[in-house]
């Protein structure tokens, strides 16, 4: 279970990470990462302003 | 880096380097880390404050300020437009900021009231003893080490992790928060108000806006509200707005970034440990503007403390003022824009236009932003029974 972030089109804003319903992003410095606790909700691809995030 | 400290501050934005700036100088022990290896860099904001918000806490100074802006034109969807805001005063109502330049100095400030500043460090979890937050586990360029604190400040922005690993739930829903996408450009007539264009085609449940940071270089970006967003689309629709209206426009910086809009939550203390900002999603609902409030409650946020450490209590006992303080100040404006923001979204474009077309023959252009709404709803009664239920 995961989302796939896209590091060529992430802005890494932080956006997702606001929406996660069980805290599985993380903006680290730079880039998202994503923790197996991940239940492909989906509310975060939405959200990404540039289209950066998929359900795997 | 000590190993213990009165005050961790997490993150060196507005809100994060107030409420240091404020502890340091009532001689408090302090702390300010941030995770970026530049203050203020990357941007995730459009820039505009008031010129009042702002002299609240730090004199105007050339070096932050990109453009002087005479007022605010709303451009209802079918092109009407009203101007407000205006000072008649000083001609100069707002400013648009270089954020770059502008959260730098607020550090600055911070540090020279005797903070330490870290950058390039990272929280990455919360210690607790006896039930209360008394320190953070940080990491800098791959170390990981505990650095205690009586109290820590989570102001660490629409990512928050601080309030989550401290039981706070800072989670938002889709519609409360504007996905938000901006081009810095030139090659344009920037003009010498701030714009704000309403209707579905711009941004379906926000607004898009146009602040000036120069005479032919301006901020134009769009907020999109998370439950009328699909992938990609704030992006998408403000490429569109730029090749329709301003072609020639030439694009030199991309900013993109989360708008909280939810209104005051539930809870932003508990014992050892406050939110503020971004992160307590301080911003205001109907604009998105998040500077002031954020540099408002870090400044309640470093006078509780102090008296924290005056009382030698850290708990809600002591904290609770801070709750109290910013609800009933920037946390009352809030909830007044969450009431309108919730029934702008009801309206059509049409009815958008009806409102603005009810100003005609009226001057509003001395107007603050909830004098107007109150004159709205006087010509439009229809809209006062909206707002109450």
């Amino acid at each position: 279970m995961s989302v796939n972030v896209n590091r060529l089109k992430c802005g890494y804003c932080g956006a997702c990470v606001g929406v996660c319903p069980v805290g599985a992003l993380e903006l680290i410095e730079t880039w998202i990462e994503v923790e197996n606790t991940c239940t492909e909700c989906g509310i975060c691809v939405k959200i990404c302003p540039v289209g950066s995030l998929e359900i795997l | 880096m000590k190993d213990k400290y009165d005050i961790i501050v997490v993150g060196a934005g507005p809100a994060g380097s107030i409420t240091a700036r404020t502890c340091a100088e009532g001689g408090l022990d302090v702390l300010l880390i941030e995770k970026r290896q530049e203050i203020g860099d990357p941007v995730r904001c459009a820039e505009g404050v008031s010129r009042e918000g702002l002299k609240k806490h730090i004199e105007p100074d050339d070096r932050w300020i990109a453009a002087k802006v005479k007022g605010s034109k709303i451009i209802a969807p079918d092109g009407t437009e009203i101007r407000m805001s205006e000072d008649a005063s000083s001609q100069k109502a707002g400013y648009t900021l270089e954020r770059k330049v502008f959260d730098r100095a607020l550090a600055q400030h911070a540090a020279s009231a005797g903070a330490e500043v870290m950058v390039k460090t990272r929280a990455s979890g919360l210690l607790h003893s006896n039930g209360a937050v008394n320190g953070i586990k940080a990491v800098y360029m791959g170390d990981t080490r505990e650095i205690k604190a009586d109290i820590i400040i989570g102001a660490d922005g629409v990512e928050s992790k601080v309030g989550k690993w401290g039981g706070i739930d800072t989670t938002m829903k889709p519609v409360d928060i504007e996905s938000g996408a901006q081009f810095l450009v030139s090659n344009i007539e920037a003009g010498e108000y701030s714009k704000f264009y309403l209707g579905g085609e711009y941004a379906p449940g926000g607004y898009l806006w146009l602040f000036p940071k120069g005479k032919n270089t301006a901020n134009v970006g769009l907020g999109i509200l998370g439950s009328k967003s699909e992938k990609g689309m704030a992006l998408l629709l403000l490429r569109k707005f730029i090749e329709k209206h301003m072609p020639q426009a030439k694009i030199l910086e991309m900013v993109v970034g989360g708008v909280p809009v939810s209104g005051p939550i539930e809870k932003t203390a508990t014992d050892g440990l406050l939110l503020v900002g971004d992160a307590a999603r301080q911003s205001d609902p109907l604009t998105g503007g998040g500077i002031i409030n954020a540099m408002d409650a870090g400044k309640i946020a470093g006078e509780v403390c102090i008296k924290a450490r005056e009382a030698g209590d850290y708990s809600m006992k002591t904290l609770k003022e801070y709750e109290d303080r910013w609800r009933a100040t920037i946390g009352k404006n809030m909830s007044a824009s969450l009431k309108v923001k919730n029934m702008l979204l009801k309206f059509t474009d049409d009815q958008l236009n009806n409102l603005a077309h009810s100003l005609e023959g009226e001057d509003v252009s001395k107007m603050t932003l909830p004098a107007l709404l109150k004159v709205l709803v006087i010509k439009n009664p229809r809209m006062l029974w909206e707002l109450r239920y």
